[in-house]
C-alpha cells in the first residue's frame, strides 16, 4: 500500500510541477530544455542497458522448452514451442515478441479443498489486457508522429484513419485511446485486487502504470477536452526535432504537463523494468534452440583445467578392492 | 521430521498473504520446512569455505566475519559470467504470471514460494548494491540491505526449489527461477551455507563415482545380486561387464537405480534388454552416476562431476554412450555436457547397431536417452513385447520435470509406455508433458528431514495421479528420472495411496519375451505373481 500511495504521488507531483510551472511562464524548461535532456537519458540509458546484458556472456544454452523435441522423423517436433534450428527459433521469438504466447499459456490456480481437487483453469485475462495495452501503446506511438513529421507518411495517416474509423464526436475518437485506458487500468486494478500480485508490487510497479495513465488522461483531455491548438504544437515539435527549438504562443498548459510526464518515462525509463522491452530479446530460456546434443554450444568462461577426479586416482584408492571382486583394472597391484 | 497431517487437511492450503511487507516477514525453521546443513568435514574434502557445525534454527549461523564482502563480490563475479541473471534481474514486471505456478507455493501457501518473490530474495539485494534507482531511492525501488536474516532467508527458499522450471514455462520473458537458485546456491557456498544431502552425495560422487558411495566391489556385488534376481524370475543368466575395454556402447544411469526399490526393477529392465539385443555394452564404477550433485552447487562443481562420462568413454575407447532414466543428468547431458566437457570428437554419432538409425538429435554430444534407443527399436519392430506380463496395469505417465522443461521429451516414453502395458491414461492436461509438476524431491531435496514440505510441494502432483486412481483406476505411474523414483512411492502412498511407481524399463523387461525362453514367466520383475498364473493355480 505504501508503494501505490508513494507512486500515486509522485506523479501528481510531477504533473502538477508541470502544469504550475508552465503557466508560471517556465514553457521553455518543460518545451525545450527537459525533452533533449530525457530523450539523451533515453537513449544513452537503454543503449548502455542493452550493451550491459549483450556483452555479458551466456554460459549455458538454457532453453526452456514447451513441446516435443526434434527426435526421429516419426516424433512430431513442436518446431516453435521446442526449436532446434534458428529459423525456429526466430519464430517461436517472434510469436513471444508480438503474441506474447507464454502468457497466452497462463492458468489460475483453482483449489478447492472441499472438494478434494485442485484445478487449474485456463486464466487468459492478463494476456489479453497486456496485449491491448501494449498494441494501443504503440499505435498511440505511431500517431504521433504526424506531429514530428512533414508531409505526414501514408501509413501514419492510415493507422490514424482505422483508429477513429467510428467517427465519434468531435474531434473524432481514437479507439485506441479508449482501449490504451482501459488496458492500462486492468493492469492497475489487477495489481490493486489480485492479493498475490498486490503482495509482490513495489512502489516501482504502480509508479509507471500511474505515470503511464496520467500521460493518458492527460492527453485525452488536452485532445478532447481543452481542444488545444494542434498547429502550434506541431510547431513546438517540428522544432525540436530540427534542432531549432520554439514556444510558440497559445500553447495550452496541458501540453506542457502531457508533455512532461512523457519526458519522465522516458527519463525513468532505462532504470526501470520498463526495459522489459529490450530484455525479452535478450531472454536466453527463449532465444536459443534447443539442439545442445546436435551443436556444440560455446562457454567462453569454460575452465578446462577443472578435470574430474581421475579414473587412476580412482583406482588407486580401491585396487585390491577391484581386484578381489573380479573388476579389470589398468595396473595390477 | 514432524508428525504429518492427512492430506485433507494439508490440502487445506491458507493463501491469504500476510500483513506485513515480505522484507519484513522472517523466515521461521521448523523441522520439516528445511534441510540439514552440510557437515564440515564434507566441507573439507569438496574444498568449500568455512566449515563447521551450525543449526539453522539458531541465532547465530557462524558466517564467516567478512561474509558480506563476499557475497557481494561473488555476485559482482557472476553478473559479469552469465549474462541470463543480468537479464532476469532487470526485466521482471511482477506480473504474477508466475505466482501460482510453483508446486511448493501451491502446496504451503508461503507467498516467499512464489517465483517471483523467491527471485526478489535475489533482486533485492542487487538492486541495492548494482543499481542506481536501487542505491537512490532504496525501499522505493524494491532495494534492501545484505543483512544475516537475507541470507537466512535465501537458505530457506533457494532449498525450497527444486529447479524444475514449471514457472519459467509460463514467464512472458522465460525467467528461469532454476537458475537463479543455482547461482544464489554459487553465492551460499562461499560463505559456507549449504545442505548435506547435496554436499556429501557429491563428494561420494566424486571419490567412489556415485552419489551413495558405493565401492566398486560391492557396485558389482550388488549388481551380482540384481543378475541372480533375474535368473530366478526368467531362468536367464544375464552377463554384464565392467570396465570392458572397446565395447561399443558405455551405458550410465543414476546410481539410485542399483541401491534403491524401485529403481532396481528399471535396472533389471536395462540388463534384460541388453541382454535381448546381445548389445555390445559395458557398465563403469568409476563413472556409475548419472545424476549430477554438483549442478545443485555450483558451475564448477557441475562440470566436474559430469565430466566423468566423457573420461570413462575415453578411456575404455567406446563408440558412444547411452544413458539410463534420470532426470537432472539430462539437463546437464542435454544442454550443459558439451558445453563443459567437449567436444566429444573421439566418441562417434550414435547409431543403433539393431536399427541402424543415426541418432542425429545427438551428433555432437554422442549420447543418447535409452528411452529413444528403445522407442527406435519398438518403432523398428526389433522387440517381442507381451504386454498381458503387465496385466492388471492402469498405468499413467509422470512426465519429469528435467526431461519435459529441458529437453522436450514428451512422445517417445510414452510410445514405449503404450506398447508394454494394455492400458494408458494420462493425468489431466495441465499437470502433464510441459506442464508437468514436479515430484517435490529435486535439486538436492529428496533427504529425510525434508519429508513434511515435499509432500506439501507434492500436492499438485499428487492430487492429479489421485484424480485418474478414482476416475480411471489408475495403479501405477510410470517415469523416467532416478529422484522420481525415489520421491513419487512416498507421495503416492500419501496422496494417493495404492498406486505404485516404476521406471519405464522395468515394465519392458516385464514385458520382452525372448525367442529362447526357457522357464515360463510366472512373475514379474518385483517378482509378483503374474495375474492369471495365479488364478490358474487356485
Amino acid at each position: 500500500m505504501a508503494g501505490l500511495v508513494t507512486a500515486l504521488m509522485a506523479v501528481v507531483a510531477l504533473a502538477a510541477a508541470a502544469a504550475l510551472g508552465a503557466q508560471a511562464g517556465m514553457a521553455g524548461v518543460f518545451g525545450i530544455a527537459v525533452p533533449y535532456v530525457a530523450v539523451a537519458i533515453f537513449v544513452a540509458g537503454f543503449i548502455k542497458k542493452v550493451i550491459g546484458w549483450a556483452s555479458t556472456p551466456q554460459p549455458f544454452s538454457i532453453a526452456t522448452t514447451g513441446g516435443q523435441q526434434y527426435s526421429q522423423p516419426w516424433v512430431k517436433q513442436a518446431k516453435f514451442d521446442n526449436p532446434s534450428t534458428p529459423g525456429q527459433t526466430f519464430v517461436r521469438m517472434a510469436l513471444e515478441v508480438l503474441c506474447f504466447r507464454s502468457l497466452f499459456r497462463n492458468t489460475k490456480l483453482d483449489n478447492r479443498p472441499a472438494e478434494g481437487r485442485v484445478g487449474y483453469g485456463s486464466d487468459k485475462s492478463l494476456w489479453l489486457f497486456a496485449l491491448m495495452f501494449h498494441y494501443c501503446f504503440l499505435i498511440v506511438f505511431v500517431r504521433h508522429f504526424r506531429f514530428f513529421l512533414e508531409p505526414v507518411p501514408m501509413a501514419i495517416t492510415g493507422v490514424e484513419f482505422v483508429d477513429s474509423i467510428l467517427q465519434i464526436g468531435v474531434p473524432t475518437l481514437y479507439l485506441t485511446d479508449v482501449f490504451f485506458v482501459v488496458g492500462v487500468s486492468f493492469l492497475l486494478a489487477r495489481r490493486i485486487w489480485d492479493p498475490k500480485v498486490n503482495y509482490i508490487s513495489l512502489a516501482s510497479d504502480y509508479f509507471p502504470l500511474f505515470l503511464i495513465l496520467a500521460i493518458a488522461l492527460s492527453g485525452i483531455y488536452m485532445r478532447y477536452f481543452a481542444k488545444v491548438d494542434v498547429i502550434a504544437i506541431k510547431q513546438l515539435a517540428f522544432g525540436l526535432v530540427s534542432f531549432k527549438p520554439v514556444i510558440p504562443p497559445n500553447v495550452d498548459w496541458s501540453f506542457y504537463m502531457h508533455f512532461f510526464l512523457v519526458c519522465v518515462l522516458w527519463a525513468y525509463f532505462p532504470f526501470s523494468k520498463l526495459m522489459h522491452l529490450g530484455g525479452v530479446f535478450l531472454s536466453p530460456t527463449r532465444n536459443l534452440p534447443n539442439n545442445t546434443r546436435m551443436v556444440r554450444y560455446i562457454n567462453p568462461w569454460n575452465d578446462p583445467s577443472i578435470k574430474p577426479h581421475s579414473y587412476e586416482e580412482y583406482e588407486n584408492d580401491f585396487r585390491e578392492k577391484m581386484i578381489e571382486a573380479g573388476l579389470p583394472v589398468d595396473k595390477e597391484a | 521430521m514432524s508428525k504429518m497431517a492427512p492430506p485433507e487437511e494439508v490440502m487445506n492450503v491458507d493463501y491469504t498473504t500476510p500483513a506485513e511487507a515480505w522484507m519484513d516477514v522472517k523466515p521461521e525453521f521448523k523441522l520439516g520446512n528445511y534441510s540439514y546443513p552440510g557437515k564440515p568435514e564434507v566441507l573439507k574434502y569438496l574444498g568449500l569455505p568455512n566449515p563447521r557445525v551450525w543449526n539453522p534454527t539458531e541465532e547465530d549461523w557462524k558466517l564467516p566475519p567478512d561474509w558480506k564482502e563476499i557475497i557481494t563480490e561473488g555476485f559482482r563475479e557472476l553478473l559479469g559470467k552469465y549474462r541470463s541473471l543480468k537479464v532476469f534481474m532487470d526485466v521482471c514486471v511482477r506480473c504474477g504470471a508466475c505466482a501460482d505456478k510453483c508446486h511448493f507455493y501451491i502446496g504451503s501457501g508461503d507467498p516467499k514460494n512464489m517465483p517471483v518473490l523467491r527471485a526478489e530474495l535475489l533482486r533485492s539485494i542487487y538492486r541495492g548494491d548494482f543499481t542506481m534507482a536501487g542505491k537512490i531511492l532504496g525501499k522505493l525501488a524494491g532495494a534492501r540491505k545484505l543483512e544475516e536474516d537475507v541470507i537466512k532467508e535465501w537458505f530457506m527458499y533457494f532449498y525450497q526449489c527444486t529447479q524444475c522450471r514449471r514457472c519459467s514455462l509460463f514467464c512472458p520473458y522465460g525467467i528461469d527461477t532454476a537458475e537463479i537458485t543455482f547461482l544464489a546456491r554459487d553465492l551460499m557456498n562461499r560463505i559456507g551455507v549449504n545442505i548435506n544431502w547435496i554436499l556429501e552425495p557429491a563428494a561420494n560422487c566424486n571419490r567412489t563415482g556415485n552419489h551413495l558411495g558405493i565401492q566398486p566391489h560391492a557396485f558389482k556385488d550388488m549388481m551380482d545380486f540384481l543378475v541372480d534376481d533375474i535368473e530366478t524370475i526368467t531362468g536367464r543368466r544375464v552377463e554384464p561387464t565392467f570396465h570392458r575395454k572397446g565395447a561399443e556402447i558405455l551405458f550410465i544411469t543414476p546410481s539410485g537405480d542399483i541401491f534403491a526399490e524401485p529403481g532396481i526393477y528399471t535396472f533389471m529392465g536395462y540388463l534384460l534388454l541388453f541382454d535381448y539385443l546381445d548389445l555390445d555394452v559395458t557398465w563403469s564404477t568409476y563413472a556409475s552416476e548419472g545424476g549430477n550433485f554438483g549442478s545443485f552447487m555450483n558451475d564448477k562443481w557441475m562440470k566436474k562431476l559430469n565430466a566423468k562420462m566423457y573420461a570413462e568413454a575415453k578411456r575404455l575407447g567406446v563408440k558412444y554412450i547411452i544413458g539410463g532414466e534420470c532426470g537432472h543428468m539430462w539437463r546437464v547431458l542435454n544442454q550443459f555436457m558439451d558445453t563443459m566437457n567437449g567436444p566429444a570428437d573421439f566418441l562417434e554419432v550414435p547409431k543403433s547397431p539393431i536399427t541402424g538409425t543415426v541418432f542425429d538429435n545427438a551428433r555432437s554430444t554422442k549420447m543418447i536417452h535409452l528411452v529413444e534407443f528403445t522407442a527406435d527399436l519398438i518403432r523398428n519392430n526389433k522387440l517381442k513385447l507381451d504386454k498381458s506380463r503387465n496385466a492388471g496395469m492402469v498405468a499413467t505417465w509422470h512426465d519429469s520435470c528435467n526431461t519435459s522443461r529441458g529437453m522436450g521429451f514428451f512422445d517417445e516414453p510414452r510410445y514405449v509406455l503404450e506398447n508394454v502395458v494394455e492400458k494408458f491414461v494420462d493425468m489431466p492436461t495441465q499437470t502433464i508433458r510441459e506442464q508437468t509438476f514436479c515430484c517435490g524431491g529435486g535439486a538436492g531435496l529428496n533427504n529425510g528431514e525434508f519429508t513434511d514440505m515435499r509432500l506439501r510441494g507434492g500436492l499438485p502432483r499428487g492430487n492429479a495421479l489421485q484424480y485418474v486412481q478414482q476416475k480411471f483406476g489408475v495403479n501405477t505411474m510410470s517415469c523416467i528420472c532416478a529422484i522420481d523414483r525415489a520421491t513419487l512411492p512416498g507421495l503416492a502412498d500419501y496422496w494417493a495411496p495404492g498406486v505404485k511407481v516404476t521406471g519405464l524399463h522395468e515394465l519392458v523387461g516385464n514385458a520382452l519375451v525372448f525367442d529362447d525362453e526357457e522357464q515360463e514367466r510366472t512373475m514379474n520383475l518385483r517378482q509378483e505373481d503374474l495375474p492369471g498364473i495365479e488364478g490358474e493355480d487356485e
